[in-house]
Order: C-alpha cells, then structure tokens, then sequence
C-alpha cells in the first residue's frame, strides 16, 4: 500500500475512533443516564444498612499498622485562620456543635480528650484503591452528641473543616444512623501520638466502614441538621459535590 | 457409480430462552464493567497483596517519568519493568502523552473520572450479580448445569481429554450426535467461568468495601485482606478477558453464524451422518 494512501487510512481509523470515544462520553456523562446509574449507590446504601448498621468493621493488631501511613487530600490547610491555631498549638481552638441540638457547644481540645474514649486499629481505604492500616484514639461520636443533645429532627450531622481544597471548604455530612456506632469517633491520636497536620489535627472523624473521603480531617464545626441541600453544592460533602457518592461504604 | 446419500442438517434446541437472555445481559454487563473497572484501576494503577498497600512495591504497576523530555509509560511485572508508552503508564489523550495506567480508549468515560466510573460500574455490578444469580439458581434447579455442563464420566478420562484437546489443535470439532452437546473442554471452560470466575468476581468485588467487610468479615478471610481482593479482582478479570478472547475465536472457527443464531434463536444445526439404510418412504423426518 502507497504510504500517503496508508496515512489516509490512519487519519481516518483515528477519527473514527474519536468519534466513537466522543458518542460513548456523550452517554456516558448524560444527565439523565448518571441520576439513573445513580439508582443503585440508593440500593447500596439500603442493603448495606440492612445487612446489620451495627457492624464493626475488622480491627487489627499493632503488627499490622502501615510504617507510613499515606496523607491524602489536604495535607497543610493553607486557610490563615487554621495556621493560627497551628501556632498557638491549638491552645484556643475549640469545637463548635450547634445546629438542630439542644446545648449547643463550644469544646476545648482538652475538654474533647475528657470525654468517654476509644482507641482502635483500623483499615484506611482509600476511595483510589489503596489501603492502610494505622491506631487512632477519640472521643466517642455518640458521647458527645448526647452532650449536646441531638433533636428528633436532626438527620446528618455536616462536619465542618478548616481547609479549603481547590477553591472550596471541605466538609462532610455523617447520618445520624452512624452517631452511635461504637467506631465512630473524633480522633485526637494517631498510632499513640497526637494526630499530626497531615493526618487532621487537632480532630478528625473516624467512621470505619467508609471510605477515606468520609474521614473529615481539621473539623471546626459539627452541625446537626435536617437536610445539606443548601450547603455548598448541596451533595453532602466536598467529594460528593464533585460526583462521588454520599454513602462512600464501597 | 453408487449414490452417497448426503448428510442431513437438523436444527436441535440448544440454549433455553433464559440461557440466551441471561448470556446477552451478561455480555453487555461485563462489557461495561470492564472499561468502567479499568477507569477505577487507574485512580491508583498499582496492586498489591495483603490486607493494606505497601506503597512504591506493588507486583503490578504502571507509571510514567520524564526521559530527554519525553513522557514514557512503563508498567513494572514483579521484578521485570516494561517500556509501554502509548499504551500502559502513558497513552496519548487528545494527540498528547499525558500519565494514565489504561488509555483513554478502554476506559468509562474516556477521561480520568473517577466519581464517573464507580456510577457506571456499580449500577452494571447490581445488574450483572442480580443476572448471574438467576441463571445459577435455574442452572441448578433446572438441570441445565448437570445436564449440560457437568462433564460425563466418559468425557473425563485422561485419553478422552488428550484426545480432544488435540482435536481442538488441528480445529477439527465434534460433529454429528457428538455435537448434540458440548465438548469436555467446552464444559471446563464454561463451569470454569459461570461456577468459579464470575461468582469470584463478585466476591472479591464486594471485599473491597469497607461496609460489606465488617458485614461479612470472613470475605477479608477468603482472600487474604482488602488488597489481595484488589489484586484477584484485577486478575480474574484478565481470565475473563482471555476467556472471551478464545470464545470468539472458537465460535468463528466453529461456525459463526451457527453459533451466533443459536444464542439469539437457540436452534443449532447438526450434521448427521446419513442413516446406513434409506428410511422407508413415507417416514417424514
């Protein structure tokens, strides 16, 4: 075959081939064809809540903590305000609960370490693939809700954070459902120190069970709400605002 | 000069409606589950075995680094490390190299979407195991596994094997009354995919969420931690792959549009040798 007549042919199967990504990416990103596809992250989070919302995830043994633990996401808050508590070592931080509660609260990290505790070895996966094991220690989610007093109303909690990641405030949003599961803690400490920047301090949430989007680091605020659509993009965390599913547990 | 009489054609009943449905449902679901899994793949394009990461040492992995200004791809097998730029580690995106583990070509969407992919492949995840189940339970209640794919006594023994195996190499297939079922390497091959690899896929699947572990403990159990999952997932996948690689060839070389016609209209033509004496007249076939 003559070269100019081959590179013809190889122009045109190239086109084609782009022509045919082109229409598969028109299908695959129609509107209507996500919200359906969408249908089954609903039927995930329902059987998986079926299956028993008590469950533990599995704990490990301090042989098996990952020597470096991987920090994702945001790993130094560049928000002026969060660099100002990092140089008073936290000492005037304090944790806000507020929102539908009946005592609304101002926590020092001091009065965050008094309450009722948990210290567990627990697997890390990342909604990329990878996983890592590692030992945190916090108060326990549901003791300090009960501080502050959840309404009847509250359905979410939505967590708050220091660091602003691309442009936008990240915060997560946690069902009430998950407040008392005994896994579910702010962590203080990570592998028996206190947590580092990269890893959220002061606070971060532990909810084992999910994935590694879910585990809010630098938490500032925990708000009790009824509905998120009016926050942010209105999906429910930062992640989810950019198409990631809110149940993140596959 | 004698006449030969020539050997009829009969059209038999092949694959039950179910079979055929659920065939096709699974074709397509797999299809999408495929390019959909490599786009999750590609998120973090290395593997591993064990229960966590062990980040910079995975069996299989594929990257891409700067040489003279140019972007190359390589994709590191155990201790081997191979040049695959333009396919694996690094692949052209718009007419430009740029780092991604498989090319924008076999992906779900074509660009790095990650959000996007787990939509696709989990909405075809329910679609494929909620399939996969029906034709198992009707499989198994209805005869159909033991009937036609669990191979008979006669098609294990070792001669019989040999001998067709080296039959498949000459490509030369069963016919007549043999061809009213399936060869014992058909059978292997199909048990191997509908009874071991699709349902490891999906256990191995559900493995790596971290909510259906502490529902299912023992999955971490049966494959030795969340990334060994990570990793059979990724290989019994490749098996698939192959598998389908050597179905289309097999049903080319065996008779396409016969095979094709029995999975869409589940009649398949037989040749059978003619009757050593001609029927008495009047016998309608």
């Amino acid at each position: 075959m003559s070269l100019p007549r081959r590179g013809l042919l190889r122009g045109a199967g190239a086109s084609l081939a782009a022509l045919w990504l082109a229409g598969c990416d028109k299908i695959a990103e129609n509107p209507d064809v996500v919200k359906a596809l969408s249908g089954a992250e609903v039927l995930n989070r329902r059987v998986q809540r079926l299956l028993g919302r008590g469950a533990l995830a599995r704990e490990y043994t301090r042989a098996d903590i990952t020597p470096a633990f991987k920090a994702n996401g945001t790993i130094n808050p560049p928000d002026a305000d969060y660099q100002a508590h990092v140089l008073e070592n936290f000492a005037n931080w304090k944790l806000v609960v507020d929102g539908l509660v009946e005592r609304p609260l101002a926590l020092s990290l001091d009065q965050i370490k008094a309450l009722p505790a948990r210290t567990q070895i627990t697997r890390h996966d990342c909604v990329e693939g990878w996983s890592c094991i590692g030992e945190w220690t916090g108060a326990k989610f549901g003791a300090l809700m009960d501080l502050a007093g959840l309404k009847p109303q509250a359905k979410h909690i939505v967590l708050h954070c220091a660091d602003t990641l691309g442009g936008a405030k990240y915060y997560e949003t946690l069902d009430v459902v998950d407040v008392h599961h005994p896994q579910t803690i702010l962590a203080y400490a990570m592998n028996g120190a206190p947590l580092t920047i990269a890893h959220g301090a002061p606070i971060r949430l532990r909810a084992e069970r999910y994935l590694g989007y879910k585990q809010a680091k630098y938490v500032m605020r925990l708000e009790a709400v009824d509905r998120y659509d009016h926050i942010a993009g209105g999906q429910g965390g930062y992640w989810e605002d950019q198409g990631y599913d809110r149940y993140g547990g596959i | 000069m004698t006449t030969q009489p020539k050997p009829t054609t009969v059209l038999v009943r092949r694959h039950s409606l179910l079979v055929r449905v659920t065939h096709w449902t699974n074709a397509v679901s797999l299809c999408l589950l495929l390019l959909s899994g490599l786009q999750i793949f590609n998120a973090h394009p290395d593997l591993y075995f064990g229960q966590q990461s062990t980040f910079g040492h995975p069996w299989l992995g594929m990257g891409a680094y700067e040489h003279n200004g140019a972007l190359r791809g390589v994709t590191i097998l155990g201790p081997y490390v191979f040049d695959t730029t333009g396919f694996l580690g690094a692949s052209r995106d718009h007419g430009v190299l740029v780092s991604r583990g498989f090319p924008a070509w076999l992906t779900i969407p074509s660009v790095r979407f990650l959000a996007l992919g787990r939509r696709w492949h989990f909405f075809f995840a329910w679609v494929f195991a909620i399939n996969l189940t029906l034709y198992l339970a009707s499989a198994v209640i209805g005869g159909h596994l033991r009937r036609d794919l669990v191979p008979t006594l006669d098609q294990v023994k070792p001669r019989h094997v040999l001998h067709e195996i080296w039959d498949h190499m000459r490509l030369r297939f069963p016919k007549g009354e043999e061809a009213r079922r399936y060869n014992v390497l058909q059978k292997g091959a199909y048990l191997g995919v509908v009874a071991l690899l699709l349902p490891v896929m999906i256990l191995s699947g559900m493995t790596m969420s971290p909510s259906l572990d502490a529902n299912f403990p023992f999955l971490l159990d049966l494959f030795g931690g969340r990334q060994s999952a990570r990793s059979i997932h990724f290989i019994t996948a490749s098996l698939i792959v192959l598998f389908f690689v050597v179905h289309m060839v097999m049903v080319v070389l065996s008779g396409t549009w016969n095979n094709v016609r029995s999975m869409l209209t589940g009649r398949y033509a037989i040749k059978l040798a003619p009757p050593p004496l001609p029927a008495p007249l009047g016998d309608a076939p």
